[in-house]
């Protein structure tokens, strides 16, 4: 009996290579999973974690929801983030006046125009796409974009300038290369 | 024939053309096998291989030739010179003798030798030689443990190889390849594998073993040895070695046919591309094989020719001899 099994258990094991053989030849004439660009491209890239976007406000879309709190900046481990402020102007007399007024009347008085974002700069050649600045902007100003195809022979043309491509992509001139600084 | 004042046989000319054409063959060859093997590999990984140099890749190994011809030949410090050199030279020459016997097609045999595949086995073990000397030379102990493991193979494995062969000689009683061949009838069922199908696979699977081929390819062991005993060749010396290595392959693929497939024989239109078509065949299975099967551990290689390979083909001999003298 033990013979009898060992020879079966021996034919077991030469047949699998036989069955292996057959998985590599199947593989073989099978189509290729491997997409071969550049001359086709990738359907579904909606879950590709690519470089990384303003996302706009509902209202406005060519504001982004940026509040200037220069959180990602400063949570960036490859410090690849510029972001600048817009000078907040001076209230004029007349906004002076009415805010008295309204203190007289003991409304609340918001002192301080809201930040608006004046640039923001996105070094790519320093970014490692660890997602920390989208993760840190407290109310998700950030998010990745779906942008694979980025090759360029130019070191510049990855100094990507967000507000304007969220604008160009407001207005509907975003295009699959987004991401060339075209400023 | 007389060539102004000299006299020249016609058996000379013959064989000057044959090697010749027998060399531009083996150039020829070693390109379109590193290509098929590219492409074979990436099909199998369902990618696409090399695509981008000349249409489909197919330039791809004239552009590696040209790197590897115009590297530098360097000698590391230490080397055994004389031996160092003389190693890839030992492996790619006898590739020239071991194509004079092989019976291609009916009249394209070089040399009529009455012991063509002695002649074949004999000068195939001249790579062990060339191995030993690349191992030893290269004054690098990773070197030496790849050379001595290829040894110690291609030495083991060369036993069933032999003894495969025998069992067919023994039935046809001659070892001259063309004899071989033309023993062999037209139609499949004639040829010698349906008559020693064991034989076959012994012989297969030690052929794959003796030319370092994966599953067997420890000498190579790229993963773990670098690059065995040619880790310390550049250029052209390398060159010469992964060269010669697919010679040696095409050799034993085309002993197989000769042997145990018909040779040039077939149901229709018999000839030389036959003989070729079915050594190719036997190529890209060697090929298939090493893009299926895991590269096997040193002793589970020992253990699966000295335990497996040889009682199986002495056996085979024996009720082979058995069955000729009795029956």
């Amino acid at each position: 009996m033990d013979t009898l099994s060992e020879i079966r258990n021996q034919i077991q094991k030469w047949w699998s290579l036989v069955v292996g053989l057959k998985v590599t030849g199947r593989y073989f004439v099978s189509p290729q999973i491997t997409v071969h660009y550049p001359r086709k491209t990738v359907e579904n890239l909606s879950s590709f974690h690519g470089p990384i976007e303003l996302v706009p406000t509902p209202e406005n879309p060519r504001k982004p929801k940026c509040i200037v709190c220069l959180q990602c900046a400063s949570a960036c481990p490859s410090n690849c983030l510029t972001v600048v402020m817009k000078p907040t102007p001076k209230p004029s007399a007349e906004e002076i006046k009415a805010q008295k007024e309204a203190e007289a009347k003991g409304e609340k008085v918001k002192k301080s125009a809201p930040k608006e974002l004046l640039n923001f700069t996105y070094d790519f050649t320093l970014c490692s796409l660890c997602g920390t600045c989208v993760e840190t902007c407290p109310v998700g100003s950030l998010r990745f974009s779906n942008n694979a195809y980025l090759a360029s022979t130019n070191k510049k043309d990855f100094l990507y300038d967000l507000l304007a491509r969220l604008i160009r992509q407001a207005e509907g001139r975003g295009s699959i290369s987004e991401g060339v600084n075209k400023g | 024939m007389n060539i102004g004042p000299f006299y020249v046989p016609m058996e000379l000319i013959r064989i000057v053309l044959a090697i010749l054409l027998l060399s531009a063959f083996v150039g020829i060859n070693g390109f379109v096998l590193v290509y098929i093997e590219r492409k074979v590999a990436g099909h199998i990984q369902r990618r696409p291989g090399p695509f981008e140099v000349g249409p489909h890749g197919i330039l791809q190994t004239v552009a590696d030739a040209v790197k590897l011809v115009g590297k530098q030949l360097f000698t590391p410090a230490g080397v055994d010179k004389v031996l160092f050199w003389l190693a890839p030279l030992l492996a790619f020459l006898p590739v020239f003798v071991l194509f004079l016997p092989m019976p291609f097609g009916p009249i394209l045999t070089t040399l009529q030798v009455d012991l063509g595949l002695l002649l074949i086995l004999a000068f195939a073990g001249v790579n062990v030689l060339a191995i030993c000397l690349a191992g030893w030379s290269s004054r690098n102990k990773w070197s030496l443990l790849g050379a001595a493991r290829a040894v110690s193979q291609c030495v083991a494995y060369e036993i069933p190889m032999l003894l495969a062969l025998l069992a067919v000689v023994f039935m046809e009683g001659s070892l001259n390849l063309e004899e071989l061949v033309n023993r062999q009838g037209h139609w499949p069922w004639q040829w010698n594998v349906i008559v020693q199908p064991i034989a076959f696979l012994v012989f297969f699977i030690s052929a794959v073993a003796e030319t370092n081929r994966s599953p067997f390819d420890l000498p190579e062991a790229e993963s773990e040895l670098t690059a065995g005993f040619h880790t310390e060749y550049s250029g052209m010396g390398f060159g010469l070695f992964m060269l010669s290595e697919y010679a040696y392959m095409v050799v034993v693929c085309c002993v197989a046919t000769a042997v145990f497939l018909g040779g040039w024989k077939a149901p229709l239109f018999p000839g030389f591309w036959w003989f070729l078509g079915k050594a190719y065949l036997l190529l890209l299975v060697i090929m298939w094989f090493r893009w299926t099967y895991p590269r096997v551990r040193f002793d589970q290689l020992l253990n699966l020719n000295w335990k497996w390979l040889l009682p199986v083909s002495l056996l085979n001999l024996l009720i082979t001899a058995f069955v000729m003298k009795v029956v």
